[in-house]
């Protein structure tokens, strides 16, 4: 059986699909197979960042409407074994998602993989509930910035009563806290929320800090996920998360401003 | 044995009414929804107002509550509520009141044991502690609301709204470790964040209500 992990947000541009991408990449780096879902249906990015987007045929909507296979669906990565993506559909909308469509998909990939990646649209609407719906662990993408802790806050209290865990009285959704686009200097400078700050409202296990990083948007624009790009701080910073995702015990980097030498104080930078 | 809620009409003016409602729902929507109540016209009997009584019952329909009859007036009060289709309830023997009210009256309820609540109140959820105390062992998140027909106590941090004593009692208090919050309201008397004195924000203390008054102190 897969385990089902939701990456979500509520917010919109904090950094799902990104995080999607790399932790999808990092799973199956680490050997596990690992699907890549995009619930993102009308606005589908997931192949871009992955670099995939040529070799969409059928998608995620063509499966739970029985058009197509989930086989012929699946998307193999080319860089990394094991890595495999759904794409959702750029034509439909987030009602093309059945609750039992989603279901059967998922289910249907759980006997194949070890972990299923749910890449949730923004908001707090049917789109994002389905992608939800049915996890065990969830990833909450925020940014240290005022707006986006108190979404994520609202989404975190949507885990805890709206899923199927808590529809069954199972044991909670496990959550995770991603805080992404963190830039050390602007906390010191008083512009940014710091960690202690995030972590006092949301309360929930910190699982990495991704540091604000030209890497990721070169990466996105690239198609290749930030992970594989290994000599970057981002990329690093996603390793990181992902092996404590799998348990491993790891310091935090990446929490400093960095000294800026004679040169970059007269140039500034 | 019932309770109904009764509404005191002390002014015979419609638009007065229908601004006081908007204000008492505000402050707690969940509480009022399909509430049935009475009308004590009392007050108001010499007015002609019951002319519009109609209009009256469709005012507190519009905001979800349920009016099931009328308490007090005259003849004329008395012919305006059976054709407008209320009960008509006499004005001293409140227990008379209880036996013709309509089923879906909610029962009288003894003080309850207190509602214990371990996981933080994100925002947008709201906890309501119907007939008893309220006690939150975590955080009250910022748009979050926690309510009681009690006290309420909150061992995190109170970012959120608290409202205690929503049925009207008086000597409701809610108490909190780490002060921050966005409102704090006792039987419908409320502060808001902005009048708060800074020496008491991130503080312990507790708010009670003192002649009509909020009183915020330190622990």
């Amino acid at each position: 059986m897969a385990k089902i992990v939701v990456v979500t947000s509520g917010k919109g541009g904090v950094g799902k699909t990104t995080s999607s991408a790399a932790i999808g990449t990092g799973l199956a780096a680490a050997g596990h197979r690992t699907a890549v879902v995009d619930f993102d249906v009308g606005l589908r990015n997931l192949d871009l960042i992955m670099g995939c987007e040529r070799r969409v045929v059928y998608d995620f909507v063509n499966v739970i409407n029985r058009e197509a296979t989930l086989n012929q669906a699946l998307i193999r990565d080319k860089r990394m074994e094991g890595l495999y993506i759904l794409a959702a559909s750029q034509t439909r909308d987030k009602e093309a998602l059945t609750i039992e469509g989603v279901e059967r998909v998922l289910t249907e990939l759980s006997a194949d993989f070890d972990y299923i990646i749910c890449d949730s649209p923004a908001g707090i609407e049917h789109g994002a509930m389905m992608a939800m719906h049915f996890a065990d662990e969830a990833i909450v993408v925020t940014n240290p910035e005022v707006s986006s802790v108190r979404d994520s806050d609202r989404v975190l209290g949507i885990l805890s009563s709206k899923t199927r865990r808590a529809a069954n009285g199972e044991a909670p959704v496990r959550e995770h806290l991603l805080l992404t686009r963190y830039s050390p200097a602007r906390v010191e400078r008083g512009e940014m929320l710091s960690i202690e700050d995030v972590g006092e409202i949301l309360a929930i296990d910190l699982l990495g800090v991704i540091p604000e990083s030209q890497a990721v948007l070169n990466a996105s624009n690239a198609g290749i996920p930030v992970i594989l790009d290994e000599g970057s701080d981002a990329g690093q910073a996603y390793r990181d998360a992902v092996a404590r995702f799998l348990g491993e015990q790891r310091p935090h980097r990446f929490l400093q401003a960095e000294k800026k030498g004679l040169f970059g104080r007269l140039f500034g930078g | 044995m019932m309770t109904l809620t009764v509404l005191r009409l002390l002014n015979p003016s419609v638009e007065v009414l229908a601004r006081e409602l908007d204000k008492r729902v505000l402050e707690a929507p969940d509480f009022f929804r399909h509430l049935p109540v009475i009308l004590d016209v009392e007050a108001v009997a010499s007015s002609d107002l019951y002319l519009d009584l109609p209009g009256l019952a469709g005012l507190l329909q519009a905001r979800q509550f349920v009016p099931v009859g009328i308490r007090g007036g005259d003849e004329r009060w008395v012919e305006a509520a059976a054709s407008a289709g209320l009960a008509v309830f006499p004005v001293d023997r409140e227990s008379a009141a209880g036996r013709r009210a309509p089923a879906e009256a909610e029962p009288e309820q003894p003080r309850q044991a207190a509602m214990v609540v371990s996981q933080p109140v994100r925002s947008g959820q709201q906890v309501y502690a119907r007939g008893g105390d309220l006690v939150i062992l975590a955080s009250v998140s910022p748009g979050a609301e926690v309510l009681a027909d009690g006290h309420v106590h909150v061992y995190g941090t109170l970012n959120g709204r608290a409202l205690a004593g929503v049925r009207g009692d008086s000597e409701a208090r809610i108490f909190c470790q780490c002060f921050r919050a966005e409102l704090v309201s006792i039987a419908g008397t409320y502060g808001i964040n902005e009048q708060f004195d800074d020496n008491l924000v991130g503080r312990s203390v507790q708010v009670s209500l003192h002649s009509e008054s909020l009183r915020i102190e330190r622990l």
